[in-house]
């Protein structure tokens, strides 16, 4: 049987599961392209079927979209499978005026927290029984009740002004006698993005901690508003500078699946090859953080040296050292000769060695390790309530990876694992890290031995109008992008779910009753970006 | 155990000459697009192409402002299309305004000792990533006597990366404010400088020089380490600056 009839079949049975047992409260559509379901659901079963799709059918939440109508607003909640089996999308319409059902309350109900607290600031839309909505994106200072999200408010004109006397007072836990919340931010550090961190505290050991994110909120989603495919594209290289590559890809396949535009074998294959030679730079990058956080000066030198060497590879291959403007619609803006190929896959053979190498020689040193062990702890129970993606949700035992469940360019045809670990600490962390770039240096070497030829970018399509969701593993775990296109090529939403999202949400699980001195080992095992969650 | 000294001396010295020797090792700069003479319409399309209004028609030719320019390679000649000619240098930090050149650098004095403290005001990530770098040991700062600073109590000169996001307005007046005179502040970044493909917007103040004054200026996006080094260099007057916008040298014209 091929892989349409499966996936057709598959698409049946899931449908048919679907109708008898909730017949007469959704209707449930086939979007054949996507191999996924459309349910539209009333606001009122809403939270009852969210429920039953994530806990008794497994499905995680990957995204929830708002986007705004002449009649109020559509909310899709996107929730996938930790197996090859169809994504659902669910739709529910709330009139203008009305309040969403909030869905914290269920079993998983932490994974939709933050999509609440973002819609509710930035659409003005409540959340019936979401207990804390309010201040999140916008921080004090913004007025109340200005939604900057709304199609009402320009992006360009509108600057009005700010409440100079605001405060933040977030609720404390730690009452007693003194204890006190240690601020940390927004700028810290020798080299650290702009974000905020309360630690409660009674003297040494760090209760609980109190993050405090979206300072770098540059409204990305809101600039892209009405621009062309090739301005957005510009937008999603350059809001995460550290994984550029992986954001223009999903937002290509987005517009992809929405044209249906097939990119070329040989742009097929060098995405994969980009994007693994971006994430073996990325986890070069956190390993130098990691051995910088716990002042392991030779080590960290050695890190570092990796990460440059690697960038200067990048840079050497495709221009830029960061992959900007590498990305094509249909397909990719640069190509390999063959000298370049042999060149990309010694140098990587080489660098994975000594990858390899310094793993090794890390393990073997115990004041290292004594750092990392047991700091800095994310159960596997916690991050999957919490919906944890990438290397740190699969460094806590949670086995998904977007590469292997829904297969994209040419990962179906490459041999390859995505390893986890259990114990969900600082340690395992690295692990994961370490053995990750291993795999992508063994997926870079796979990809060139078998370099298909032909074009780099698909002919010209003509541009459609409709939605759809580009799904991509970036180095640091699944990204999510919805665009809505209109039929002259014009984006009318964008909205980005970046692996960060969900990860800085569950920070604070590792950032609990830990010693004082901990605090950047937690923060560099964690290895995310402000500015990719912040957009 | 590891013994860590014996693995790092078997690497042997791996750091750069510059700014003595001119670095032109493979991958450390994403490179320019230089002002070329272009006929019509190639330099109708050149324009067109850049989505940041960085190149402008001049005459004959064109001109770049390399401050809103974000390395998208979208004017570049390739193979099959006419475009800008890109240079592989780095040196190319400039003034923010060519008029004002007095006062923008720091006394002698501070020529071997300068400490820096970094913000980020909304950046990406990459220049970040290029700033990090400074301390990596193929561009080793220290060597040069440029020292990285987390209080700016401490600080001589500021170095800000990002478009200045909303919330980050006050956080970078207060840093600026907090820190001794003489004080110069370094701009990198297309963002930093201009806005990039950000702002200026609701949500961003489309460049440092809106929020505090800026002395110095390193375009790209990012601006690869040596860059930015050379934006350090140009702060402590210890090399000279390029000009802000490039135009075609007029020994290039015919006829002049």
């Amino acid at each position: 049987m091929n892989d349409v009839a499966r996936d057709s079949r598959q698409l049946d049975d899931a449908a048919e599961l679907l109708w008898s047992r909730w017949k007469g409260r959704i209707l449930v559509k086939r979007v054949e392209q996507a191999a996924a379901l459309k349910v539209e659901c009333g606001k009122e079963d809403l939270r009852e079927f969210c429920e039953w799709i994530s806990e008794e059918r497994g499905r995680l939440l990957a995204t929830q979209v708002v986007e705004e109508t002449s009649a109020g607003f559509l909310l899709t909640y996107v929730f996938y499978p930790e197996s090859t089996e169809p994504w659902i999308f669910v739709e529910t319409r709330i009139a203008a005026g009305e309040t969403a059902p909030s869905l914290v309350a269920l079993s998983r109900g932490p994974s939709f927290d933050w999509h609440e607290r973002e819609a509710e600031d930035l659409f003005g839309l409540r959340f019936e029984g979401h207990p804390r909505l309010g201040e999140f994106v916008l921080h004090e200072e913004w007025p109340e009740g200005v939604n900057p999200m709304r199609r009402s408010f320009s992006a360009k004109a509108w600057r009005g002004e700010r409440d100079s006397n605001a405060s933040w007072r977030p609720p404390r836990a730690l009452l007693e006698p003194g204890s006190f919340a240690m601020p940390i931010g927004p700028i810290f550090s020798d080299f650290a993005e702009s974000s905020h961190f309360l630690l409660e505290t009674v003297g040494e050991d760090v209760v609980r901690t109190i993050p405090r994110f979206f300072y770098k909120y540059r409204g990305v989603e809101k600039i892209a508003e009405g621009q062309t495919i090739d301005r957005v594209l510009l937008l999603a290289e350059r809001f995460s500078g550290a994984s550029a590559f992986a954001h223009g890809l999903a937002f290509c396949q987005a517009v992809e699946a929405i044209c249906e535009i097939e990119p070329p074998p040989r742009a097929k294959a060098l995405r994969v090859l980009f994007a693994e030679l971006e994430r073996l730079r990325h986890h070069a990058a956190s390993i130098t953080g990691i051995c910088n956080s716990t002042a392991l000066a030779i080590a960290t030198s050695q890190a570092s040296l990796i990460e440059e060497e690697l960038l200067r590879l990048t840079g050497e291959i495709v221009r830029h050292r960061y992959f900007f403007g590498v990305i094509a619609l249909g397909g990719v803006a640069c190509d390999l000769d063959d000298a370049q190929a042999r060149r990309l896959g010694d140098r990587v053979k080489e660098i994975g060695g000594r990858i390899g190498e310094l793993h090794r020689l890390l393990r073997y040193s115990s004041s290292f390790l004594d750092r990392l062990e047991e700091v800095g702890v994310v159960s596997p129970e916690a991050a999957l309530t919490y919906g944890l993606v990438g290397p740190i949700g699969r460094a806590s035992g949670l086995k998904r990876d977007v590469r292997k469940l829904r297969p994209y360019a040419i990962y179906d045809g490459v041999d390859f694992v995505a390893p986890t670990e259990q114990e969900g600490d600082g340690y395992a962390r690295l692990r994961v890290f370490f053995r990750e770039a291993e795999q992508s240096a063994l997926i870079i070497s796979q990809t060139l031995s078998n370099l298909p030829t032909g074009h780099l970018v698909a002919g010209p399509a003509r541009t459609r109008s409709g939605a759809a969701l580009g799904a991509v593993e970036a180095p640091s775990g699944a990204a999510f992008h919805w665009v809505r296109l209109t039929e002259d090529g014009a984006v009318t939403r964008w909205r980005v779910t970046p692996p960060s999202f969900p990860n800085w949400h569950g920070f604070h699980l590792a950032a609990e009753k830990f010693a004082f001195q901990d605090f950047p080992i937690i923060l560099a095992t964690f290895g995310l970006s402000n500015a990719e969650c912040d957009r | 155990m590891t013994n860590w000294v014996l693995r790092g001396l078997r690497n042997g010295i791996k750091t750069t000459r510059y700014p003595g020797t001119r670095d032109a090792a493979p991958g450390v700069t994403p490179g320019r697009p230089v002002a070329a003479l272009l006929a019509e319409p190639e330099r109708g399309a050149v324009v067109e192409a850049c989505p940041t209004g960085a190149i402008a028609r001049n005459g004959d030719a064109v001109a770049i402002d390399l401050g809103k320019c974000v390395h998208c390679f979208r004017c570049a000649a390739s193979h099959t299309e006419a475009g800008l000619p890109w240079k592989q240098d780095y040196e190319w930090a400039a003034y923010p305004n060519e008029t004002t050149a007095a006062g923008r650098t720091l006394e002698a004095a501070f020529g071997r000792s300068l400490h820096i403290r970094f913000v980020d005001a909304g950046a990406c990530g990459a220049c970040m990533s290029e700033a990090r770098q400074l301390n990596n040991p193929y561009y080793n700062m220290h060597r040069l006597g440029f020292f990285i600073t987390p209080t700016p109590r401490n600080a001589d000169a500021l170095l800000v990366a990002g478009p200045v996001s909303d919330a980050m307005r006050l956080p970078l007046r207060k840093v600026y404010d907090a820190m001794p005179t003489p004080k110069r502040v370094i701009a990198i970044g297309a963002c930093a400088i201009s806005g990039g493909v950000f702002g200026p917007s609701f949500s961003s103040a489309g460049g440092v020089g809106e929020v505090i004054p800026v002395d110095v200026t390193v375009p790209g996006c990012p601006p690869p380490p040596l860059a930015i080094l050379h934006g350090l260099l140009v702060l402590v007057a210890r090399k000279p600056p390029a000009a802000r916008v490039s135009q075609t040298p007029a020994s290039a014209r015919t006829g002049q």
